[in-house]
């Protein structure tokens, strides 16, 4: 190993390290998530509903989503390889879940911050 | 092609789609999308015992193998787009001499996961996928290292093989 890879490592690991840091600080609360299917907006929900929700797909596609108390998460899927369920629940402006099998994304937009966030913080 | 060539070749390839074979074993619970790069270290060998036009059709023949026994068209892409990007990163690297194994390695890794962050951006037309980068720059330059060193130990032990 000569010292060269030291630094690169250093680097990239610096640079990962600041941007999930700056991604940390700079999150703010979403209100509604988008349900984007093969790239086409297929609805919208707002994250104080409490709801479970399939969507159905193609050739009998299918994802199953939750949302409670403002997160929401994959719950189950069709796909081959649950990488879509195993992503943790998202709550943050723009945090996703993607089913890429399915072409599902699941997004959180609309930054307002929550008025209960701003008293806490 | 001379004859102990072409077993060398079978050889590895029969290496890398084990090791792969192996890498779907191993569940990572924290997010998906993160992997040891297993079969990296029969290709970063291939690379340095053999060279950059060998390790090319190494690393493209287990893809389309492992795509097909254990995955899928969709799948397959995502391999294709990490393979090659870290393919063509490590032999230019390698070429520059800047880092030793180690250091090649760790760009191999991290270039794999960016390649497959493209796709998945490009697949779902989503730019925000982009999110999952810096952790898995992170986890790829562990896994980089951890290869890189492995497989120079490796090298040392069979270089009288190429």
């Amino acid at each position: 190993m000569k010292k060269n890879d030291l630094i690169l490592i250093m680097v990239i690991l610096v640079l990962g390290a600041a941007a999930l840091i700056y991604m940390n600080v700079s999150k703010e609360s979403g209100s509604k998530v988008r349900v984007i299917v093969k790239q086409e907006e297929f609805q919208s929900f707002d994250l104080e509903e409490n709801i479970e929700y399939t969507i159905e797909g193609e050739n009998g596609a299918w994802n199953t989503f939750v949302i409670k108390d403002g997160y929401v998460d994959m719950i189950d899927a069709s796909c081959p390889d649950k990488l879509c369920v195993s992503q943790k629940n998202i709550h943050y402006d723009h945090e996703t879940i993607v089913c890429l099998p399915n072409q599902v994304v699941l997004e959180i937009v609309d930054g307002e911050e929550n008025p209960i966030d701003s008293i806490v913080n | 092609m001379k004859s102990k060539k072409t077993a060398l070749y079978g050889l590895l390839v029969a290496l890398a789609f084990i090791l792969s074979y192996i890498e779907t074993l191993i569940p990572f619970p924290v997010m998906p999308g993160i992997k040891i790069g297993l079969a990296n270290l029969v290709v970063i060998t291939a690379l340095y015992g053999m060279g950059s036009k060998e390790a090319f059709v190494l690393s493209l023949i287990r893809i389309i193998l492992v795509g097909f026994t254990f995955g899928n068209l969709s799948t397959m892409l995502y391999s294709l787009a990490g393979g090659l990007l870290s393919w063509l990163v490590m032999v230019l690297s390698k070429k520059r001499k800047w880092f030793s194994m180690v250091g090649v390695s760790v760009l191999g890794g991290v270039s794999h996961n960016i390649g497959q962050i493209i796709v998945a951006i490009l697949t779902v037309n989503n730019v925000y996928i982009i999110t999952y980068l810096p952790i898995l720059l992170i986890t790829g330059v562990v896994t980089g290292a951890f290869i890189g060193l492995l497989a120079a130990l490796i090298l040392k032990r069979i270089k009288n093989l190429f």
